[in-house]
């Protein structure tokens, strides 16, 4: 950002409800259907036809609304918001105006270690157009209603956000938190979680906001951090320029980074917008919203409260085990997977929770998360499974293992993606088929010969031999070049292939430098 | 057979002194004789008729005979039947061959009724003259130079003219009400929520009500118990207990308290209207009946409240008739814009535009809240007033329109004064009441008045024993037209 602009972010979040059928017809929602397969007589606005509320939409927008502390509407009602275009196919899209079913809430997050609150104005109910296929049919544009009807539902903020950052951070938290409390899918490819941005800018410490434009549709997190920023760069450059920002759309053109004007404030439509007379106003019982809430998931602020205050993790990385639902329960699935195989072993019966829990998040945000990384792949998919991260930490704790040594088992139980780790040998290891954490293992210690060595002769002779073969070291260590030890104990660990006990290095090797 | 009542219909097709084939062949001759002099029908379709009339009659062989097994029952043409072109007498859907069945056609079909044809209609159900159809004005039976009143002007004229049994017939401001009255036979426009609205082409979705039209008021009681069933596809349709309409026809009016509103009796009711009324209320309290006074203070709000809420649901409901997915696309259009306009200036009739104009217009940014949100708040007002007045009585009687019906043309001109006329049906619908109207003398030029019952929510059994006792006790409602087939 430029020196003495202050930018204004608000956004508008389309996230696409997880209910089998559409919002007011009995429809199905799957994906990438051939066209119009999945539109009704009412989807297609025969004359006639007319709208019956998906109870679960309503439900996955209370639980929404729960979950970011809203207030959820004990009346609401549905709009029509009437305009013209050929997915539209009834001519006004039922949406929510007035009185939206959830109102107010708060999102918080982390951004570079702190948090930051956004505060929601609403969030309300309505369905999908469809769409048209310009490619489909040569010589016109054919309409696809499969997506019309689809439940929606738009959660809007106000424009707290002071950066793309920010913003990202938010459209990550929110997608986060839509696909852990079971509402939305958050595939932004095929468009189930897609952001409009408000963005404005100013001068720093001018109260009033300046005319903001809005990019819509940015379906991934990379291109709303992009789309932001040019839009930023270009809002600065026209006032410097001396010219003024116009109120509009604009679109965001991955392609040449850049945002494209759509429609100005000028060509707005008037929506008309009206009670819709086929719908009755929604009552929302008090024991409806209790039963929602009685079966809704902890939340992951809950849960992040949890594993600060219990395990005593850091806040940054408690947000990274609560970056999604399957996250947190991997690390608490592995938490109490290592606790039981500790527990059966009489060495480690004063275990602590939070040693574990260290041990879990230190395997979570190390190896697992650059594995997943690499591979594209989320945590439920990760072939090693808890019961092998368990295993792992029980033979880091007695020693087999070194934390070097473990990461090559690891990547063994990770299995043969791309190149086999070591020796070109593919070892079938499923955890599954042992009825102990340590078992897969110590398969692998086994056949690798990976086992940590603790024997103290084995480490001495090491010791003698990285000792001799490194006359300068020694040397500069005596002369008190501190930095030498860490070298020397370095060349031990490489000799010994990493399987040393690098506690009993160090001692030995204090004990012979004298 | 067509003087017949349904009763004595069902009775002869169970007895099988005549087979459901002879009885809609029967009517459909007669709709074929009187189709060139009133044009009550917009599609009649021989086939399609006698198919459903041999199924009933094997129905009925096997002695599986519902009350109107056999039936022939004309449909008013907002009614989508499947395999049947539906129009709802429009130029736009003149081609729409609906794929499915309105709930009320899947009713009868489940009662083994035959669908005669499908009545014509101001388009869109726009109009109380039936002078608005693309299909053509539907003249009055009494007199081929009156109009029938509307919009279920062909509903009506066809049950007047004895060439269909029975109708169906929607009333959104007294489409039902009105031209009963006009052509001098039986119609009911039940609570709204009472049938459901799947399968009707919207007109005013607030304010639309399926009902139905026939020569008697214990023929309107078989119908509606046909009609009357809880459809969770409207979600305006209340799952309210039915009663038994024919079974309590019987009941009678003693100690009935008759509401006479001091509105509906003013100088801009005629007199020879006022009249045949007055003497229907004697004619009442002979049965047994007691009169008291109540007012509807807020009444004459009602024109201009309808003319605001049911332009506006409308200007919304007729969107859906862009060219794009069904009904008429103009040939020639230079892009979407384009399309749409020449798709609906070609397809839709001028009282159609009008009212899209108008409600556009009050449901504009700016004037949303003088005009919509205005009409609402009013709308509570004339409902309060009904709730007021049953707190004395148990029906309101008066006219159900200020004149009997006019002559085809005369006012066209003028669509104000047109609207001014439904001013005492209109209320009814805003406040979503269940009214009636039955044959109750002539006024000028030999043409019918109709008595307006109007009941609480929910109590169509009770208006149907009170037009039931007076038609025991009188005989206008077998009064017919001459030689209209």
């Amino acid at each position: 950002m430029k020196a003495g602009w202050e930018v204004v972010i608000g956004l508008e979040t389309h996230a696409q409800l997880t209910t089998a059928s559409k919002i007011f017809s009995g429809a199905a929602t799957t994906f990438g259907a051939e066209p119009n397969t999945q539109a009704s007589a009412v989807d297609i606005a025969l004359p006639g036809t007319l709208p019956v509320l998906n109870k679960g939409a309503v439900e996955r927008a209370i639980r929404f609304g729960l979950a970011v502390g809203g207030t959820i509407a004990p009346r609401c009602i549905f709009a029509r918001k009437n305009y013209f275009y050929p997915d539209l196919p009834k001519g006004y899209q039922i949406s929510q105006y007035e009185q939206p079913v959830v109102a107010g809430g708060t999102l918080a997050f982390l951004l570079d270690g702190e948090e930051k609150v956004v505060h929601l104005t609403r969030a309300h109910l309505e369905e999908d157009a469809g769409k048209l296929l310009h490619d489909a049919v040569p010589g016109t544009s054919g309409v696809d209603l499969n997506r019309a009807g689809t439940p929606l539902l738009e959660i809007v903020t106000e424009p707290d956000m002071r950066s793309s950052a920010e913003a990202v951070a938010y459209a990550k938290a929110l997608h986060s938190l839509v696909r852990w409390i079971g509402i939305c899918d958050g595939n932004m490819q095929e468009g189930s979680f897609r952001c409009d941005a408000n963005v404005s800018v100013r001068k720093v410490g001018d109260p009033k906001l300046g005319t903001r434009c809005e990019i819509k549709n940015v379906n991934s997190f990379r291109f709303l951090e992009k789309a932001i920023e040019f839009e930023i760069r270009r809002q600065i450059e026209v006032i410097e320029d001396g010219g003024k920002i116009v109120q509009e759309t604009r679109l965001y053109d991955a392609d040449r980074d850049e945002t494209r004007s759509m429609r100005s404030k000028e060509d707005a439509q008037d929506y008309r917008y009206f009670p819709d007379p086929d719908l009755l106003p929604l009552a929302i019982g008090a024991d409806w919203i209790a039963e929602i809430e009685s079966n809704l998931p902890p939340l992951p602020a809950e849960r992040k409260r949890h594993y600060v205050e219990h395990y005593k993790l850091g806040a940054a990385e408690a947000s990274f085990l609560t970056s999604s639902r399957e996250m947190a329960e991997f690390f608490e699935e592995s938490v109490s997977a290592t606790l039981r195989t500790l527990e059966a072993d009489v060495r480690f019966v004063d275990t602590r929770e939070t040693g574990v829990a260290r041990a879990v998040c230190n395997w979570l945000v190390g190896a697992m998360s650059a594995k997943l990384n690499e591979t594209a792949l989320t945590i439920d998919q990760s072939p090693v499974r808890p019961m092998a991260i368990a295993g792992l930490i029980h033979r880091v704790f007695d020693q087999t293992l070194s934390s070097r040594t473990a990461k090559d088992v690891f990547e063994v139980l990770w299995g043969p993606q791309g190149d086999p780790p070591t020796g070109g040998r593919v070892i079938n290891v499923s955890v599954h088929e042992h009825a102990n954490a340590t078992d897969a293992v110590d398969a692998i210690v086994e056949m690798r010969g990976l086992k940590q060595i603790s024997d103290s002769g084995a480490v001495e002779a090491a010791v003698d031999q990285v000792m001799a073969a490194n006359p300068k070291l020694v040397e500069d260590f005596r002369s008190g070049k501190e930095k030498a030890f860490n070298a020397l104990v370095g060349q031990v660990m490489k000799a010994t292939q990493g399987k040393a006990n690098p506690a009993q290095v160090n001692a030995i090797l204090r004990a012979k430098l004298g | 057979m067509h003087r017949d009542t349904l009763k004595a219909l069902s009775a002869q097709l169970a007895a099988r002194k005549v087979s459901s084939v002879e009885l809609t062949t029967h009517f459909l001759d007669r709709i074929e004789r009187a189709q060139p002099v009133l044009n009550a029908f917009i599609t009649v379709d021989r086939e399609k008729s006698l198919v459903q009339a041999r199924a009933a009659d094997a129905r009925i062989a096997k002695g599986d005979v519902a009350p109107l097994t056999g039936i022939p029952v004309a449909h008013k043409d907002l009614f989508c039947a499947k395999g049947w072109r539906t129009t709802s007498g429009s130029k736009i859907l003149s081609n729409f061959v609906s794929p499915y069945d309105a709930h009320v056609i899947e009713q009868f079909d489940r009662a083994g009724a035959v669908i005669l044809g499908k009545a014509n209609m101001d388009e869109f159900a726009m109009g109380s003259s039936c002078e608005n159809s693309a299909y053509g004005c539907v003249r009055n039976p009494w007199d081929t130079n009156a109009v029938p009143g509307g919009s279920s002007g062909g509903s009506a004229a066809a049950v007047a003219a004895r060439i269909a049994p029975a109708a169906t017939a929607t009333d959104t401001g007294g489409s039902i009400r009105q031209p009963a009255s006009f052509t001098g036979v039986s119609g009911l426009r039940p609570t709204y929520g009472r049938v459901s609205r799947f399968g009707m082409v919207a007109f005013a979705s607030s304010l639309d009500q399926a009902g139905c039209i026939a020569k008697s008021a214990e023929d309107l009681a078989m119908l509606l118990d046909v009609m009357a069933s809880y459809d969770p596809r409207d979600s305006t349709c209340l799952d309210h207990p039915k009663d038994d309409y024919v079974g309590g026809l019987a009941r009678g009016v003693k100690g009935l308290r008759i509401g006479l509103p001091k509105e509906y009796f003013t100088k801009d009711v005629a007199r020879d209207v006022t009249d045949p009324i007055l003497a229907a209320v004697e004619e009442y309290k002979k049965l047994g009946a007691t009169v008291v006074d109540v007012s509807l203070p807020n009444q004459g709000l009602s024109v201009p409240v309808y003319y605001v809420l049911a332009p506006a649901e409308a200007s919304s409901n007729l969107s859906r008739f862009d060219g794009v997915r069904y009904g008429h696309r103009a040939e020639k259009y230079t892009d979407l814009m384009d399309l749409y306009k020449k798709s609906r200036a070609e397809g839709f009739g001028p009282e159609v535009k009008r009212r899209i104009m108008i409600g556009t217009y009050v449901l504009s940014h700016g004037y949303y809240d003088a005009y919509y949100l205005q009409a609402q708040k009013i709308r509570r007002l004339i409902a309060r007033d009904f709730t007021e007045a049953f707190a004395k009585c148990d029906v309101i009687m008066g006219p159900a329109a200020p004149t009997v019906a006019y002559d085809i043309g005369s006012k066209v001109t003028d669509p104000v004064q047109m609207y001014l006329d439904d001013l005492y049906t209109i209320p009814i619908n805003l406040a979503g009441l269940p009214g009636m109207s039955i044959p109750c003398g002539f006024g000028n030029k030999g043409r019918p008045v109709g008595l307006q019952i109007v009941g609480n929510y929910f109590d169509e059994a009770r208006m149907l024993a009170v037009a039931h006792a007076f038609q025991q006790a009188t005989d206008w409602h077998q009064r017919e037209p001459k030689g209209a087939a």
